[in-house]
Parts: structure tokens; C-alpha cells; sequence
């Protein structure tokens, strides 16, 4: 267990505040539950998503630093966490080329001058994702203690997407054997829902993309990457996939109905961030984890289990 | 060269004749099939450089042809026309006119980092895609495609205020790309949020078409970056040998 964990700084990203609003609300919901405290960072700004680094990668890298000079200079915390994998990778990926890369140092130093603020120096904050808070801030067995619910005959689906494993030089935590990620069989969100009572199915698309850089740009490709996620869970029998990240969890939901629409395929299995799944097992009412802001309608499936 | 990744015979490169009679031999039909060959002159030798000078693009030279990315890459699996090993081999070898056949699907690359992941060379086949696809742009090949006028809606919105507001970003996006905002499936979806959330629904769309989140002291920041891009984006267009508009 990691006691620096107990208390983060809180990077919550422009997503949690529109359409991850559910996330948002859950992850706090769970953190007060597990009595682990967020400090929100003050005055953050978007950390580039997808798009930024596609009209330059440097700016990218600047934006994210922003974030991490505020959290690491004047909030002097030593530990920032992210719920979102879009968010989480940048800022990872911001900490590798700081600490490699001498021409983003440069490109950083130089904004970070003219916007007036002290310049992030790689080293000074590590960044964790929300998965990483719990299961190294509380840890599975502290976990099984405090359930209420337990989420027994609640086939669940984890889908971790593509930002938070890869590429792998951003992650250099991962992959260090016992009790570190992998990135290639993710599995911090399966232990932590196994402890929470949930049956984990054989789901091989863990790490398979929704198409969520193009939901929008190139929504035909993205459709045919969601309906193979979808009819996977389907075929390894789930009844719930498990998010961790606003985009994907957006992403299926999006081409959930417009593969219905579009394609006439449907398909039955929902979509719950798995911060709601251990919110419900830790008591939290469905209410107070957003589940009703979901557009995959999780309400009915948590009553017919039993569970709301 | 993993010649199994696609055919390397065009079908329209694909000769018979319906009625052949050679030497007094009927070679009618698919009997007389040959394969014209292919001819390239015009090779663009500083096509590497090119693209090595723009942002992603910095590593291509390190390729050695494994076929990784392609083996690994998610839009590959949804369309076997989309490449990356294939075009890495044809920048490299400078043949920009072979390369431009496929200038209408390089974009579509997802940025899923697979190919990242699997590279062994590290050539960061991801950031070369989007190298090439700027490339495309950038010289004229190509319109801005989709993903471009999204990317570029997204990131002057930052710029502006430091955050993005989703429905403003997908509003003009829709206008931009000239595309109808109530689409049969977003309607859909706006209905079964509306469901369980009709007030709270209403009152976010209206108080963000009102309200722009912002952040707080960020004027300066935005002014520098605007400042960076725009410095980037003429030391570019020298790169490429385009001549300054402005």
C-alpha cells in the first residue's frame, strides 16, 4: 500500500465535466466512501486529448505541464491523479519527453516563461490513473471489508482501451512483474472488481480501440470498432462492460445507438465506469454515481441483479 | 517484404483478350491473361526528408520493413488497403506517386498506438501516419480531412480559454464539415438521455452555449502557444518548399 496515495492531487479534465460527468461524480463518490481525499488542481486547462498533438505534439506536451507545475509548484503535492486515460496518458507522456527529450524542454520552458508561471521539471509529481489510487492507495483486501454489496452474479466485461497502456516507454511502471501493470493483460480493474464480488468473463478486446480519436471524424470506422468490442463482451457472455475512460465509455455508448440506427444491429450489453460498479458494492446509491446520466442504461440491469 | 499483407497485382493491370488466336492456337478469354508491368519514373528522392521534417515523421528512417505495424494495426483489420508498412516503404523509396493512390485513407489512422507498442525499431509508425497525412495537406494532395477541421476546432478552443466545451466543439464541427447536427442516431441519443435527465440535460446545453468554461489566468498561456503554432507552422512550409502566403 502506498500512504502517498491516500491523499492527490485531482486532475478531473474538460470531459468529466460534460459528457464524463458520471465518471466525475463517481470517482469523488468512492474516493469519500474509501476515505481517500482529492485536492481538485487549481486553474487547470485541458490537457490536449487527442487533438492537440495532432496540430503539434510540443503544445501537447506544454499543456500538460501546465497542470503538473500547478499541482507539483503550488499546490506542493507529490502525487496528481487522473480518471480519464486521455488525460492520464498526456501526462505521462508530457514526464517522458521532459525527462528525454531536450527540444520539448526547450518548447516548455519557453511558453511556460511567457504564460508566467514556474517551468514543471521532470521528476517532481508522479501521475497516477484512478485505478492506480485504488488499488495501491486501499488494495483489494481493504477493499472485501468495507463492501456492503457485494456484486456476486454480475458478469462484467473490463475494457481498459488504448491510452492506458500504450506505448509502453510512457508507462516505464508497468510491466516490473508482481503486483505492477501489464500492458499487455491489463488487470487492476478486474482484481479490483473480482474483490468487489463481480465475475469476471474472458474478455479478449481489453486493450482493443473504439475508434475514439474519429467517433465523430470517421464515425462508419469507429461504429464497426465498437460493434466488435460490443459483440465480444456479448460472446464471452458479460452483462456489463467496465470503463475507465470518458472517451471509450462515451464511444461505445455513441455507436451502441447509432450501430442500431445506422446498421440495425443491436446489441443488449451495457456500459458502467467502474467506479459506479465499486460505488454500488460500497453502498453509494445509483443516484449518487451518475448512473442515470449514463446513456446505456444501467438502472435496470443494477435492479434486476438486485443491487438498486 | 510480407507480401501477404495485400495483393501486389492490380486488377486493372489484368490484360486478357476475348478473341486471341496465336499461331493457330485459340488463346481467347483467360487463356491469354498477362500482367502489364509497371513503370515508375518520377520519383520524389526528397519525400523522407519531407516527411521526416514534420512532427511524428522524425524517425522514419529507422524502418527495416518488419510489417509490425501494419500486422497490428486496428484500421488494417477493418480496411487492408490502409497500410503503414507499405507506406513507410514507398516514402522512403521516394515514390510519391504510388504513395498518393492511397492519399484519401492515410488520415483515418485512429492513433490506437499499436504500432507504436510493437515497433522495433521505434519509428513511432503512428506519428509518421499523421506526418504523412499533414504532408498530404500541407502540399495541396488533399482537402483537410475530417479529422484535421475536428483537431483544429478542438485546439482553438484551448487556445482560447485554455479548456474545451464538448457540445461547442461538435456544433461547429457539424457546421464546419457542413453535416446536419440532428442526425437520426445523435437524436437517439439526446432522447435516451433525455429519459432519465430532461432538466439537467436542457440546462447543460444551455448554460454552456452561454457560459464558456474557462481557465482562470490563462490569457497568456493561449497568447504564447497561438504565437508557437504559428512560428511551427511556417518553419513547416519551409520544410516542404511551400511558398509564404503571408
Amino acid at each position: 500500500m502506498k500512504p502517498e496515495y491516500q491523499r492527490v492531487a485531482y486532475y478531473p479534465g474538460c470531459a468529466l465535466e460534460g459528457t464524463g460527468h458520471a465518471y466525475n461524480r463517481s470517482t469523488k463518490a468512492v474516493g469519500s466512501a474509501l476515505g481517500l481525499q482529492l485536492d481538485e488542481v487549481k486553474d487547470w486547462n485541458c490537457c490536449g486529448a487527442m487533438e492537440v498533438k495532432n496540430v503539434d505534439p510540443k503544445v501537447q506536451t506544454y499543456l500538460s505541464s501546465r497542470v503538473m507545475s500547478i499541482a507539483a509548484n503550488e499546490m506542493k503535492a507529490k502525487v496528481v491523479m487522473a480518471p480519464c486515460n486521455g488525460c492520464y496518458h498526456n501526462l505521462k507522456k508530457a514526464e517522458h519527453d521532459l525527462a528525454h527529450d531536450a527540444a520539448s524542454r526547450e518548447t516548455v520552458e519557453r511558453i511556460s516563461k511567457k504564460a508566467g508561471h514556474q517551468t514543471y521539471q521532470a521528476g517532481s509529481l508522479e501521475t497516477i490513473h484512478a485505478l492506480d489510487w485504488i488499488k495501491d492507495g486501499i488494495g483489494e483486501e481493504e477493499l472485501k471489508r468495507r463492501l456492503k454489496n457485494s456484486l456476486k452474479g454480475l458478469k462484467v466485461a473490463n475494457y481498459y482501451g488504448c491510452m492506458y497502456t500504450r506505448p509502453r516507454h510512457i508507462f516505464p511502471e508497468k510491466d516490473q512483474g508482481l503486483g505492477s501493470e501489464s500492458t499487455s493483460q491489463p488487470h487492476f480493474m478486474d482484481d479490483l472488481l473480482a474483490a468487489a464480488g463481480a465475475e469476471n468473463v474472458d474478455f479478449p478486446l481489453k486493450t482493443a480501440c473504439c475508434g475514439g480519436a474519429h467517433v465523430l471524424s470517421d464515425s462508419d470506422t469507429s461504429t464497426k470498432l465498437v460493434l466488435n468490442i460490443l459483440r465480444a463482451a456479448e460472446a464471452a457472455g458479460a452483462d456489463v462492460i467496465a470503463t475507465e475512460c470518458p472517451t471509450c465509455h462515451s464511444g461505445l455508448e455513441m455507436h451502441q445507438v447509432r450501430a442500431e440506427k445506422v446498421l440495425g444491429v443491436k446489441t443488449a450489453v451495457r456500459m458502467l465506469y467502474f467506479t459506479q460498479l465499486l460505488g454500488v458494492a460500497l453502498g453509494v446509491s445509483p443516484r449518487k454515481l451518475g448512473v442515470h446520466e449514463n446513456v446505456s442504461d444501467g438502472l435496470d440491469l443494477l435492479k434486476e441483479k438486485g443491487l438498486a | 517484404m510480407p507480401i501477404h499483407e495485400k495483393s501486389l497485382i492490380r486488377p486493372e493491370n489484368l490484360k486478357t483478350h476475348d478473341q486471341l488466336v496465336i499461331d493457330g492456337v485459340d488463346v481467347s478469354g483467360h487463356w491469354s491473361t498477362f500482367i502489364e508491368s509497371r513503370v515508375v519514373t518520377d520519383y520524389n528522392e526528397a519525400l523522407e526528408e519531407e516527411i521526416g521534417a514534420l512532427p511524428g515523421g522524425e524517425h522514419i528512417n529507422r524502418c527495416w520493413q518488419c510489417g509490425s505495424c501494419t500486422n497490428s494495426c486496428t484500421v488494417n483489420a477493418v480496411n487492408p488497403d490502409f497500410n503503414p508498412r507499405y507506406w513507410i516503404y514507398l516514402i522512403r523509396t521516394g515514390m510519391e506517386s504510388e504513395l498518393l493512390r492511397d492519399k484519401d485513407i492515410i488520415w483515418q489512422c485512429v492513433s490506437c498506438n499499436k504500432c507504436t507498442y510493437a515497433c522495433p525499431r521505434d519509428v513511432f509508425p503512428e506519428g509518421v501516419m499523421k506526418a504523412t497525412a499533414h504532408w498530404l495537406e500541407l502540399k495541396g494532395h488533399t482537402a483537410k480531412s475530417k479529422s484535421t477541421i475536428f483537431d483544429e476546432e478542438f485546439t482553438e478552443q484551448v487556445v482560447a480559454t485554455g479548456k474545451i466545451e464538448e457540445g461547442r466543439v461538435i456544433r461547429n464541427f457539424f457546421t464546419k464539415t457542413g453535416q446536419p447536427l440532428l442526425q437520426g442516431w445523435l437524436v437517439e441519443m439526446a432522447k435516451r438521455m433525455a429519459r432519465r435527465l430532461p432538466f439537467r440535460l436542457g440546462l447543460m446545453m444551455g448554460l454552456a452555449a452561454v457560459f464558456r468554461p474557462r481557465t482562470r489566468g490563462w490569457a497568456k498561456a493561449g497568447a504564447a502557444i497561438g504565437e508557437y503554432v504559428h512560428e511551427q507552422e511556417q518553419h513547416h512550409r519551409k520544410a516542404l518548399g511551400i511558398e509564404d502566403r503571408t
